[in-house]
């Protein structure tokens, strides 16, 4: 801690990216769990985020060491994207999306769902909440370092 | 604490929750195997359709749906498996029509069952799914069309498919579908013991075991 004393809110902003990349990794770490050992299929949509999610798990550690705040331009491309599938993904679900427009493969429906937590925290929707939250930790980490670029 | 020890130190915490969680889900997997005594009853229903020995001691439970492209793939599949222990396996089907439009498929396909012509008639359809599924939607009418070139009594099936009778069974099997938790299909059953983890090579291996099992 003895570097972050004359410049506050870069740590913070630090932590804000950091805690960003701790959401992805978990999501990404979950999502394999999820697929690889409980064996639950995979759908187009989902894979769609999965894209938009692993790679944040490696380029978000490359702007914390040495930081660098300009990556909200690349990272927040990738969320997005995510989030907007995820939203498609959480609408379908839900049944606001008629079912001939759903892609799937392999009989596997995106529309199924195959984890209910709670009721309504199915895999999209947790996707979805990831997505927003790594988001809005992104801006924030953003605005805090151009604010203290200004002051 | 140093940003980059706390940066590695989640790492690690992420990678032994990882672990960890494949442990626990390791050792739960085992012991969750057989389907509870109380939903057995689910497993198979009386007069529902069956290929191979009727008193065959391994018997390989399908959830299907005539829509879905793996059950018309795992199709010539399962007759290996019949032709391979003659007198010993048998299969019998359950309908779980999870695609739109599959409901009235598979009531054509019990009322071609009345008239002893369910495997000509599930051949036929698996064989010709492009004809009458689009986009994983079935349309009913192009399957009828589609049985309509077998040799059935065609009058007597538009009217059994459409009757009482035929539409409880296909509800029997939906509600044992639900009881068993099937969520896709196809999904297998030998002797009871769920196809855990899904391919072709699996479900030889635990047909395997049932056997030997059965018959030692």
């Amino acid at each position: 801690m003895k570097s972050s004393t004359p410049s506050e809110p870069i740590s913070k902003s630090w932590y804000l990216l950091f805690f960003a990349w701790v959401l992805a990794t978990s999501g990404t770490l979950i999502s394999l769990f999820f697929s690889e050992v409980v064996k639950l299929p995979v759908c187009v949509l989902c894979w769609y985020q999965r894209i938009a999610m692993y790679p944040l798990v490696l380029i978000l550690p490359l702007a914390l060491f040495p930081f660098d705040p300009k990556v909200v331009r690349y990272a927040g491309a990738l969320v997005i994207f995510g989030w907007l599938t995820a939203l498609f993904h959480v609408l379908l679900i839900a049944g606001f999306i008629p079912q001939n427009a759903q892609p799937c493969v392999a009989g596997i429906p995106c529309s199924e769902t195959h984890l209910n937590i709670f009721g309504f925290l199915n895999m999209a929707m947790m996707s979805l909440l990831t997505f927003t939250a790594i988001g809005s930790l992104l801006l924030l980490s953003y605005f805090q370092s151009s604010r203290n670029h200004h002051e | 604490m140093n940003k980059k020890m706390l940066f590695l130190s989640v790492i690690i915490v992420l990678i032994f929750a990882f672990l960890t969680a494949l442990a626990v889900f390791k050792g739960e997997e085992t012991t969750a195997q057989a389907i509870s005594p109380e939903n057995q009853h689910a497993l198979e229903r009386k007069n529902a359709p069956i290929k191979g020995y009727k008193k065959a001691k391994v018997t390989i439970v399908e959830f299907f749906d005539p829509a879905c492209g793996t059950c018309s793939q795992f199709y010539p599949l399962l007759n290996d498996l019949v032709k391979k222990y003659p007198g010993k396996v048998r299969v019998m089907m359950r309908y779980a029509p999870l695609h739109e439009g599959s409901g009235d498929v598979v009531k054509m396909l019990e009322a071609a069952h009345i008239q002893g012509q369910f495997w000509p008639a599930v051949e036929l359809l698996f064989g010709n799914q492009n004809r009458w599924v689009e986009h994983h939607v079935s349309n009913p009418q192009h399957a009828l069309a589609g049985l309509k070139t077998l040799e059935l009594d065609h009058a007597k099936l538009e009217v059994d498919y459409q009757s009482a009778k035929v539409a409880k069974i296909i509800e029997q099997d939906i509600k044992d579908g639900q009881t068993l938790q099937i969520r896709a299909t196809p999904e297998f059953f030998v002797n009871g013991k769920p196809l855990i983890n899904f391919g072709y090579e699996q479900l030889v291996e635990l047909v395997d075991e049932a056997v030997t099992e059965a018959y030692k």
